[in-house]
């Protein structure tokens, strides 16, 4: 299979025809079904997606192929909408997660059982 | 719909296989239920609960995300958030039993107390063997056994020789360049000091010089921060109707201690599911035929029960939040290469 290399991890694959922007076959270098399969899953559920499906060419090649059909939208724009939306779940998960440690921290240190008894 | 809600949401345990195993909440699957990607509606939903953080080891639920990308964050925390670990061993003498390659395979599986946030990852070829003060932590393990002569009759090694043992203690670390400046003394050392290395004998001597580089699990597991980094579905058990007396007592037998309780009520005894968290998912309800038409066991699709276990390199909430920041930043070179492309 031939591609054209665009940057150093991100590649267009050349298969089929340049002329339809709304299919696109992206070659992730480095990654595997960590970015893969929740790439896959967040951009499924963008209403524009008619398909979007990713695969491990060979295990001993260090790269993804995921191909992504739109009902008209270019498949490079659905692309960049996922990774923003995948990059803003990131960011929630991570500030929920380190309140969620900070009010587990107040509730589990021996200050914060004096102030709930004073409060009871 | 409620039908269709309970595929949306549940994993069913049957007696022989799963149903609904797979997510199935995308636009276009379910008339009446829109699925478009929601960011606002994701962050009602989503929230995270802390259970337990005991030393090393760290439970706690995420609830309102899809498998496919806890599972990502499960992943990371196995083989890409960086640790650091023994790469290169000088052997400058070795006469114990243990050969050189099988003894710098033991050193290099053991944790090594430092934060690699503290590190850049070092390049290959580049400043040859020197490591630089920026990438690299040096140690050394010079041990050599001898006699001790003060006993006579003892048979027990411990007496009769020094240094016998070879342990994680006898490392001892070399700043390079300003690192003595930025660490002090015990914020870089092995995180257990009693790891057996070696054993030797007197006479047998061992003198190494050891490189620590800054790595990922995906490389060589030795990186990998995690002792065990995993996850499960938050059980769901139903009963359909009433059930009393000996076949409660038997239902209790079917569970994991503390998921049936039994209460008394006018004098008959009524089961209960009063923990179904503790539920190990063993389905040996299903065996009774006289149980098995009264009990629903489901899995909570978006209810993950993760547990972390760290190796002590860093807290395991810390490795928690560096698994989401590698996520993130993959999120973000790509964005950035897709940038690059637009502009050309």
């Amino acid at each position: 299979m031939t591609s054209t290399p665009v940057t150093k991890n991100l590649e267009l694959s050349s298969t089929g025809s340049d002329e339809d922007e709304t299919c696109r076959t992206f070659i992730f270098r480095n990654e595997d079904h960590t970015l893969g399969n929740a790439l896959r899953y967040i951009i499924m559920r963008n209403p524009d997606v008619q398909f979007c499906g990713y695969s491990v060419p060979h295990p001993s090649e260090n790269k993804i192929n995921c191909r992504i059909q739109t009902f008209g939208v270019p498949a490079t724009e659905v692309l960049k909408k996922g990774l923003k939306d995948l990059n803003k779940v990131c960011s929630h998960v991570l500030q929920t997660f380190e309140s969620s440690m900070r009010d587990y921290r107040s509730r589990n240190s021996p200050g914060a059982a004096m102030d709930t008894t004073d409060q009871g | 719909m409620e039908r269709i809600k309970d595929i949306r949401s549940r994993v069913v345990l049957q007696e022989h296989g799963l149903e609904n195993v797979l997510s199935s909440d995308f636009p276009g699957t379910y008339k009446g239920f829109d699925d478009a990607w929601d960011h606002d509606k994701f962050k009602m939903n989503f929230r995270i609960d802390v259970v337990r953080l005991a030393g090393d080891e760290l439970e706690f639920d995420m609830v309102g995300i899809d498998a496919a990308i806890a599972n990502a964050f499960r992943r990371i925390l196995l083989s890409e958030v960086p640790t650091m670990a023994i790469e290169k061993v000088f052997i400058y003498n070795n006469t114990s039993i243990i050969q050189d390659e099988v003894l710098a395979h033991r050193l290099g599986l053991i944790p090594i107390k430092a934060d690699p946030r503290m590190f850049e990852y070092r390049q290959e070829g580049e400043a040859g063997l020197e490591g630089r003060e920026t990438d690299t932590l040096e140690f050394q393990l010079k041990v050599k056994c001898t006699r001790n002569a003060n006993t006579k009759e003892a048979t027990d090694p411990d007496e009769l020789y020094r240094d016998h043992k070879v342990t994680t203690k006898h490392l001892k670390w070399i700043p390079i360049g300003n690192q003595s400046q930025i660490f002090k003394e015990g914020d870089i050392r092995p995180v257990h000091d009693d790891i057996l290395i070696a054993k030797l004998r007197p006479g047998q001597e061992i003198d190494i010089k050891i490189h620590c580089v800054k790595g990922i699990g995906k490389d060589h597991a030795k990186f990998s921060p995690v002792a065990t980094a995993s996850y499960r579905l938050l059980p769901e058990i139903t009963l359909t109707r009433p059930i009393e007396g000996e076949l409660a007592k038997k239902l209790q037998r079917c569970f994991s201690p503390g998921v049936i309780e039994i209460d008394s009520k006018n004098g008959k005894e009524y089961a209960r599911v009063a923990h179904a968290r503790r539920d190990t998912c063993s389905r040996e309800v299903f065996r009774h035929d006289d149980l098995k038409d009264y009990v629903q066991l489901h899995k909570i699709r978006d209810h993950f029960i993760f547990s972390v276990e760290s190796t002590g390199v860093l807290p395991p909430e810390v490795l928690v939040s560096e698994a989401i920041k590698v996520l993130k930043g993959k999120c973000r070179a790509f964005l950035h290469e897709l940038k690059e492309v637009a502009d050309m």
